[in-house]
């Protein structure tokens, strides 16, 4: 009997990476990519697949120790978010020449949107620059079917493959057919070939000649070859010829909408699986048979450029599909009525209600140290960085976020652009920074600071985990994704020995000391032969299961003393602190408070208290 | 097909309430599309899932995994400010099930609290989805999706059944 269950598209990836005989998968996490390689993660415990899993330090990382696998004869997966792909984008851009031997597979998600992402950036195009085919599934389905045949294309022609789904793919779920997996067996062989493999420029010329004759050979893959879904639609007798030509989850919008509009039966919808290269001959009896072509694609106009024409062509470049922003079904619905001259829709209109903001979790450390930063330095500079902690712009206590390990090198900019101010006037400025992130991109940064004679706070938040993306590991966790014991990192030691001389680490919430040990920090930066103060602000995620039970649970109250003032609930932002109303004292949801105390040292009356504590 | 908004904030069990919808239709030989919230909204912000249920194989007329404005035919709004953020999913003749503390009309109910009177203020999501089913909104029966919150429902099971076989005695009493 054959089972169905549902999956999230993440889950079907990781399903379609074993079913493609995948020996190895290396990872960073990042939201809409991390659950692939946590689901590989289980499977490999159920079934005991003699796999290669890793959370790698970073993107980079991630790509190069797969790839190795790779030139060793192995099937091999690197996955990652789009931004990670930046991180990653030197070792893909070398290894579109070098190629590869065993079938590698970069798996690289999209955020259109973005929902938790600092751009819409599109994969593809980097795909384009790096000259490697991508494939773009349109459903969670689709993704696992595709990935067998992404991995027989690069074990072909040698190259790699990018393997891109976006959001609404990753995060949808949808029913399929089981079926049993059975572990890939592959022999690791490295034959050595230093002109591929080690070539210097004189070779590289030559790769990058070989690389495009596979191009050009791919482009015209049959089994990869743009597919008319819905076949059997004659010529309109007068009137233009139209054609949609899609792919991704947009292609899945317009198929429902068009059945929805009458418009299946009227217009050519082509699917487009490997949107580059796309393939010539395509393109040129497509301009020879339609007047018009839609294309609809996320998010950035990688095909509609491979068309290179302006007239009959339609998308991004003529302003028929809007240029930033998710193409939700609403708008899917708009574009398909203007081209089709149907009536507009009638708008139903989204409501003007600004959203609940995200907030840090009630009883989350990182509140407290925002909040100590905030009073240890009322007029500092706060360049911080992504994860969770992002958030504390709500707090006041976050003014810059680039990109990852930025809050570092931003705060060394910052104290050299303030660097003429006097002394007394100078803002101080205090970075903040994850520990899983401090690890991914902090490190150079720090080091960076350090040697060009920076001066200026910066505040490691170590909850011991990568809370933002579900608690993926990280390198002071001590042991590796199979629980074989490794070194567990030390961060102080590693913050010493890039060469900062103020190295300690406090718990957030004993706010009061954490508060003077920022300060002590500030004197530090300020005085002879000081320089970068690290201070570690160590409490675990109150969110994580792997790390429960370490602080004593306090008994919270609000007694007579509250002057409804709202300071705590303003200021301090505890979702568990509830403003009842102008005069009203406030309340502590007792669904929500973790009993984490640190309200106890925000209301400056006394009327938040502690009645009991139990550890 | 019913086309289903399970809306709320992060930390109430959306994505719970939608997966017990999706495997019950899926038991009852239905196909299923969701789309999901994931990130950086999961830390207290407004989370929406979107389910679609179509007759099992019938991939036709369902290939996108989002609901249109207008078109969802119910709207389960674990929170009070769910209906203002994502009312505008609901199609005209469509039905909203709301928690919301003071409770007007036959599709509203005050979950959070009967959650809280059993002691399981975490549980509201269940209450709410159990009234749901008694007042006859969803695709399936509440027997049947009981029996899918048996399967899955981990620990506190015995908790998580109270809470939603009180949200379906409610729905039984605004009934009479
Ligand atoms: S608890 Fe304290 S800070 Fe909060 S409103 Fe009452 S008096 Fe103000
Ligand atoms: S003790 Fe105070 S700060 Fe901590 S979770 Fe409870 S209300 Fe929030």
């Amino acid at each position: 009997m054959t089972t169905r269950k549902i999956l999230l598209g993440n889950e079907a990836i990781a399903i379609g990476l074993v079913e493609s005989a995948c020996t190895m998968a290396t990872s960073y996490p990042g939201t809409p990519a991390s659950e692939v390689l946590g689901t590989l993660v289980q499977i490999k415990k159920e079934e005991g697949l003699p796999l290669h899993l890793e959370w790698s330090i970073n993107e980079k990382v991630a790509f190069e120790v797969a790839l190795a696998n790779s030139f060793a004869g192995r099937r091999s997966a690197a996955i990652m978010k789009q931004v990670g792909l930046n991180v990653a984008a030197d070792p893909l851009m070398s290894a579109a020449y070098t190629g590869v031997k065993g079938g590698f597979v970069l798996v690289v998600a999209d955020d259109p949107g973005p929902h938790s992402s600092q751009t819409e950036q599109d994969s593809r195009l980097l795909g384009m620059m790096a000259k490697v085919p991508v494939l773009d599934p349109s459903s969670p389905m689709e993704a696992r079917d595709m990935l067998p045949q992404g991995f027989a294309l690069s074990e072909r022609f040698e190259i790699p493959v990018m393997f891109r789904p976006t959001t609404r793919v990753c995060h949808a779920r949808q029913d399929m057919e089981m079926k049993p997996l059975s572990p890939a067996h592959s022999i690791a062989q490295f034959e050595k070939n230093p002109a591929r493999w080690a070539a210097t420029p004189k070779f590289r010329l030559v790769l990058h000649g070989q690389l495009n004759g596979k191009l050009a050979e791919i482009a015209e893959e049959p089994s990869l070859a743009p597919k008319l879904l819905n076949p059997g639609i004659s010529t309109p007798p007068h009137g233009s010829r139209l054609c949609i030509v899609a792919s991704g989850v947009v292609l899945a919008h317009a198929m429902e909408i068009m059945r929805d509009l009458g418009l299946w039966e009227k217009i050519p919808v082509y699917q487009v699986t490997m949107p580059f290269p796309l393939s010539p001959k395509f393109r040129d009896s497509i301009l020879a048979q339609y007047d018009k072509v839609l294309v609809l694609e996320e998010s950035y106009p990688v095909m509609e450029l491979q068309f290179q024409n302006r007239e009959k062509v339609q998308g991004r470049t003529t302003g028929t599909v809007p240029s930033a922003g998710e193409l939700l079904p609403e708008r899917v619905e708009d574009i398909l009525r203007t081209f089709a001259q149907l009536p507009p829709a009638p708008r139903v209109e989204p409501p003007t209600f600004p959203g609940r903001r995200p907030t840090l979790c009630a009883g989350c450390p990182h509140r407290a140290s925002f909040y100590a930063i905030r009073k240890a330095f009322p007029k500092g500079i706060y360049p911080s960085d992504i994860g969770c902690y992002t958030l504390g712009v709500n707090l006041g206590a976050v003014d810059t976020v680039l990109c990852m390990g930025a809050s570092i090198s931003q705060a060394a900019g910052f104290y050299h652009a303030y660097r003429s101010v006097p002394q007394e006037e100078a803002p101080a400025i205090c970075a903040t920074i994850g520990d899983s992130t401090f690890f991914h991109a902090g490190i150079p940064a720090l080091i960076n600071a350090v040697v060009q004679g920076a001066r200026f706070v910066l505040t490691i938040l170590d909850n011991s985990t990568t809370a933002m993306t579900g608690h993926q590991p990280t390198p002071g966790f001590g042991s590796t994704l199979d629980g074989t014991p490794v070194p567990q990192l030390s961060i102080p030691e590693l913050v010493k020995a890039c060469g900062v001389g103020f190295v300690e680490v406090e718990d957030p919430y004993k706010l009061d000391a954490f508060t003077d040990l920022l300060k002590k920090a500030d004197l530090h930066t300020r005085s002879e032969g000081g320089g970068v103060a690290v201070v570690i602000a160590r409490r675990p995620c109150i969110m994580d299961r792997n790390q429960r039970g370490s602080w004593v649970r306090q008994e919270m109250a609000v007694n007579e003393k509250c002057k409804a003032c709202g300071l705590c609930v303003k200021q301090f932002e505890c979702p568990a602190l509830q403003s009842q109303g102008e005069k009203e004292p406030v309340r502590i949801d007792p669904a929500l408070c973790t009993g984490c105390g640190v309200c106890r040292f925000v209301c400056p009356h006394g009327a938040l208290e502690a009645v009991s504590s139990t550890p | 097909m019913q086309q289903i908004i399970v809306s709320g904030v992060g930390g109430q069990g959306v994505l719970f309430i939608t997966k017990l919808l999706a495997e019950t239709a899926l038991e009852q030989g239905y196909s299923v599309l969701i789309s999901e919230t994931h990130g950086m909204a999961q830390r207290g912000g407004n989370v929406i899932s979107h389910l679609k249920i179509a007759d099992g194989g019938s991939v036709e007329g369902m290939s996108s995994p989002l609901v249109r404005p207008g078109k969802a035919d119910v709207l389960l709004a674990l929170h009070p400010d769910a209906v203002k953020a994502h009312g505008f999913y609901l199609k005209p003749d469509g039905t909203v099930i709301s928690n919301v503390p003071d409770s007007e009309g036959k599709h509203s109910l005050n979950a959070s609290r009967i959650a809280e009177d059993l002691g399981a203020p975490i549980a509201a999501n269940l209450v709410l989805l159990g009234f749901a089913v008694g007042s006859g909104a969803l695709f399936c029966g509440a027997e049947q999706l009981e029996g899918t919150l048996r399967r899955l429902g981990g620990k506190r099971l015995e908790l998580s059944l109270k809470a939603f076989r009180a949200g379906a005695g409610e729905a039984l009493k605004s009934r009479d």
